[in-house]
């Protein structure tokens, strides 16, 4: 399972306004595993998923997507944004956000059919949200808005899954629900990247995990490296707080 | 130069004053486009007024459309809440609608009233000094200064009793409420202050100019100093400049005062934001560039830093690996060595015992996020900036 | 009424006045309705306040009113206030509202200065200028309905062509980028056309007014519908209608400009749409407030009852309503609603708790708790 290498990170670093965020980062993420970024606020975990993504754009470094450069490999890649990045009351059904999935694989200009609709349809029933199909999306729950989210990546059908916290302001079922979802795809070999604010869950959801904080402090297998020293070396002495927030 | 004349430029350079005061908190509390809306939608108030007092200068008349202006910030507000809509949309559908039915109010009525749609927009300040106050058969002056010179004391008045509470107020509103401050008083009586300001000036110089007035000149002071004080001073003096000049220069063109002024003050707007010490265009444009190379640099040295094995230290690495471009990379490697940071042998890149300690000294600020000593140590190791 | 429509049928240059601001509503509407889902709203104000003086230099270089050049020049120069309200919010640490405000205002004023030195000018042909201010539907030619029909063809074409393009930018660009998009060309071209969709208006409504042609049409539509398309749809015969209307209005009555009153008319849209839409209209949600309160009353009581009637056997045991008398919550007309829902029975002066009554009382308290 370790043989094979998903996401290559080289040399990354990325400033904001002059400000470095993340410093030199080198990552390289197995395929096939379930992997939490942990960090404190502000380590640049999100930043990071973001620059993998070309979203920002960094200013050194390189990323590779199973050996080849990311823009060529795109459609291998599926992304989950942050709950809080988008605009809720905007005028869309739980389906059409949904069928934004597909549009990658689309193109320009192109319209969705029946495929496409099937597609969608297929993803809402494995988030368990095919009743609220043509629910106006402002009227969703937080954690089934994050179903929705998780349902336009399942649509891409991608061999690697980045999700920006997808835990925040869910309801416990839906935090197992996704968990649950995020465990099958990895038994179906594909490579999940989550951005994880919860630390007491990481060895229960989790077999990879890095801390980040500016710097890459560790990679690794959550069994051997998931311990005391690198959760203090990541957020300072007094990590245990942090687990409580 | 004649007595009206002096009369008109001292009504100007009054109103200017009396706009910046407000403006400077409008413009710090993120609520500018607030003096647009209610500079539009006073306008059937002014009408409506003018129907009963036939006088622009009736307090009667001042009062309503005062409210009219209020009004308007709690209508924007109302509809904010219900959520109906995204923030600016709620001013952008208020003030054309009530400033609309000021149109048609003059319009429907063009007889009755000596109000005409030009001058709404544009004021008509050369009249100014036509119109004059007289008390017992004795000349007073022109109504419009003693209108203005009001506003202006009333606004100095709670501006002075009020100014900590505005300051605390305007930069922290948490802490004012904490504090016992209501924000919400402070917030009405800015603008009620504002509303009243505008209606005062609207006479003499017009809705836009209004505008202009209240948001250009603190716009330009905001970009040269952040201190409150020096705000409030300086945006009064950027109007009063602009007010004389613009009047001097619409004399000899023979244009509209208003529309001259607010020209005059986009000209310095645009002078301020070219050069502007350290906020304006070029020296961000020369700071940008700057630091950028800097940071690269910096980037580069931590990258040698992390890295023993030679082939990542190696001369040709920068362009494959950190992915720059040739030009970049020879900038960086440049600015490096001048600063005595590297040692190159061999096509291997090493730190100097000054590239490391520069090095350590910079990792351990940025991760401890204090970026103003980073420019510090620079300011201590760098012979030469990127 | 009457009068007006047998005018309409006759007059030639009305009916081209009406198709125009028809044509123009219409194409507000449709683009407007991104503006307000961008949260640009305030950007078109400050764009046509900034086209007058591109009107007005257009007219001192050309020296005449040929029409498609001022609209030009309108369009350059509210793309210039554009690069520049960008560069204000990305190069200082002024805010956008600042930004707009400054750009809107020195604009505007350096249009009026130009305006008024033109009107100086020993030139027959300047006047007709000031219908750039409020606008003057009566001043439209043949050509220029023509002009814009083609232009709102074109417009219309691209937004359906680039339909889900359009869509995903406005909800999330973040993932657009992701999957492969050029987020920035999708931008540009939004952005372009509702500069030119402003530009287009300003004969018609005025650079003072322009902006709430924009916005008003669509933010009535979003209140009706929550489907994207409906919404645009609805935007453009809400500002169809408004521009017609309008346009009837001010035809017919004296001295009225065609801006306030289209825009007026668009206003009562968005009011009566801010009312009585059901879905998120506020009467609506007023009554379903009214209706949760009365509810939680009903509830209460039957908790009450509850609470009785547990600490008997038989659960369905007549109790006197005097019973209730220390619990104010109830009428007469509350305990008859809850018998018409078949929790209670009533009998004369008894009540007695139904099966169904129990059950839903009983898991009222359990979720209480």
């Amino acid at each position: 399972m370790e043989d094979k290498i998903a996401i290559a990170i080289d040399d990354l670093t990325v400033a904001y306004n002059y400000k470095p965020v993340l410093w030199d980062i080198d990552l390289q993420i197995p395929e096939g595993v379930l992997m939490a970024i942990v960090g404190p606020n502000g380590a640049g975990k999100s930043t990071l998923l973001k620059s993998i993504l070309d979203i920002i754009k960094p200013l050194a470094g390189t990323v590779t997507v199973y050996e080849k450069p990311y823009k060529k490999q795109r459609h291998l890649v599926a992304y989950v944004p942050q709950k809080g990045s988008v605009d809720w009351d905007f005028p869309t059904t739980a389906l059409d956000v949904v069928m934004m999935g597909t549009y990658g694989s689309l193109g320009w200009i192109k319209r969705p059919g029946k495929a496409e609709k099937k597609l969608a349809l297929e993803a809402l029933e494995k988030v368990g949200m095919l009743t609220f199909q043509d629910r106006q999306i402002s009227q969703l729950s937080g954690g089934q808005q994050q179903r929705i989210f998780l349902a336009r990546a399942l649509v891409q059908n991608a061999a690697i899954y980045f999700m920006d916290e997808p835990f925040q302001g869910v309801d416990a079922t839906t935090e197992k629900a996704i968990i649950q979802i995020l465990k099958e795809l990895r038994k179906a070999g594909k490579t999940v990247v989550v951005v994880h604010h919860d630390l007491q869950t990481v060895p229960e959801y989790f077999d990879w995990v890095t801390f980040l904080n500016v710097k890459k402090i560790a990679t690794g297998p959550v069994a051997q490296i998931f311990n005391d020293d690198n959760l203090t070396k990541t957020y300072g002495i007094n990590y245990k707080t942090s687990i409580v927030e | 130069m004649t007595n009206a004349q002096l009369e008109i430029q001292i009504i100007l350079s009054l109103v200017a004053v009396a706009c910046a005061l407000p403006g400077v908190f409008l413009v710090l509390r993120k609520m500018a486009l607030i003096s647009d809306a209610i500079s539009h939608s006073i306008l059937p108030g002014i009408v409506i007024g003018f129907f009963i007092t036939q006088d622009l200068a009736s307090p009667l008349l001042i009062l309503m459309a005062t409210l009219t202006g209020v009004l308007t910030v709690v209508l924007v507000e109302y509809i904010q809440k219900t959520g109906l809509v995204k923030e600016d949309t709620a001013i952008g559908l208020v003030f054309p609608a009530l400033f609309s039915l000021g149109v048609i109010l003059i319009a429907r009525n063009a007889g009755d009233v000596h109000l005409d749609v030009d001058a709404v927009l544009l004021g008509e300040v050369a009249f100014a000094p036509f119109d004059r106050w007289m008390y017992n058969g004795i000349d007073m002056g022109p109504k419009s200064l003693w209108m203005i010179g009001t506003i202006l004391s009333v606004s100095i008045i709670m501006l002075m009793m009020f100014y900590k509470e505005l300051k605390i107020a305007t930069f922290d509103a948490g802490l004012a409420a904490s504090l016992g401050f209501t924000p919400i008083g402070i917030h009405y009586g800015l603008m009620t202050i504002s509303s009243v300001t505008t209606v005062g000036a609207f006479d003499a110089i017009g809705a836009i100019l209004v505008v202009a007035f209240m948001i250009v000149p603190p716009a330009c002071v905001y970009l040269l100093t952040t201190n409150l004080k020096k705000m409030l001073i300086g945006s009064s003096l950027v109007g009063i400049f602009a007010s004389i000049t613009g009047y001097w220069v619409a004399h000899v063109l023979d244009t509209s005062i208003a529309g001259t002024i607010a020209t005059v003050l986009g000209l310095l707007f645009f002078v301020v934001y070219l050069f502007a010490p350290n906020k304006g265009y070029i020296s961000q444009w020369y700071k940008t560039k700057q630091q950028k190379t800097e940071v690269a640099m910096l980037v580069f040295m931590l990258h040698l830093a992390n890295h023993e094995d030679e082939s990542e230290r190696n001369i040709n690495h920068l362009q494959e690996h950190i992915n720059w471009t040739k030009q970049r990379a020879k900038k960086v490697l440049k600015l490096a060595s001048q600063n005595n940071m590297i040692e190159i042998e061999d096509g291997v890149i090493n730190l100097t015992v000054k590239g490391l300690s520069f090095t350590e000294k910079a990792i351990s600020y940025i991760s401890d996020n204090k970026n103003s000593e980073l420019e510090g140590i620079k300011q201590n190791f760098f012979l030469f900036r990127g | 009424m009457k009068q007006y429509f047998d005018l309409l049928m006759m007059d030639y240059t009305l009916q081209i006045i009406t198709l125009g601001t028809a044509v123009l509503g219409a194409l507000c509407g449709v683009l407007g309705s991104f503006a307000v889902l961008r949260k640009q709203s305030l950007l078109g104000d400050a764009i046509s306040h900034a086209s007058l003086p591109g009107i007005a230099i257009v007219f001192l270089v050309l020296g005449v009113k040929n029409n498609n050049g001022l609209l030009f020049g309108a369009l350059l120069s509210g793309l210039v206030s554009a690069v520049f309200i960008k560069g204000i919010i990305s190069k200082t640490h002024l805010k956008s509202d600042t930004a707009l405000g400054v750009v809107l205002s020195t604009f505007f004023g350096f249009g009026m200065l130009l305006l008024t030195y033109i009107q100086k000018l020993p030139n027959a042909n300047q006047s007709g200028l000031e219908k750039y201010l409020f606008g003057q539907a009566a001043t439209l030619l043949a050509s220029d309905v023509w002009l814009m029909s083609a232009i709102a063809g074109i417009a219309l074409i691209v937004v359906l062509l680039f339909w889900k393009e359009f869509k995903m930018v406005l909800f999330d660009a973040d993932y657009t980028t992701t999957l492969g998009f050029h987020v920035k060309f999708i931008d540009t071209l939004m952005t372009s056309f509702i500069v030119i969709a402003i530009v287009l208006g300003l004969q018609t409504v005025g650079v003072v007014l322009m902006s709430a042609m924009l916005l008003a049409p669509a933010a009535a539509a979003r209140q009706w519908t929550n489907s994207l398309s409906k919404m645009v749809f609805l935007a453009g015969i809400f500002g169809a209608t408004s521009g017609v209307l309008g346009t009837a209005i001010s035809a017919s009555a004296n001295n009225l400009s065609t801006g306030p009153v289209i825009v007026l008319i668009a206003t009562v849209f968005v009011m009566i749409s801010f009312v009585f839409s059901p879905i998120r209209g506020l009467l609506f949600r007023q009554i379903k407030l009214w209706k949760n309160r009365n509810d939680l009353k009903l509830m209460k009581t039957l908790l009450f009852m509850y609470n009785i009637a547990k600490n008997h056997e038989n659960i369905s045991h007549p109790h006197k309503i005097q019973l209730l008398n220390n619990f104010q919550g109830y009428t007469r007309k509350s305990l008859k609603s809850l018998e018409s829902e078949e929790l209670i029975l009533l009998d004369k002066g008894d009540w007695s708790l139904t099966e169904k009554g129990f059950d839903t009382a009983k898991n009222l308290y359990t979720n209480q708790s």
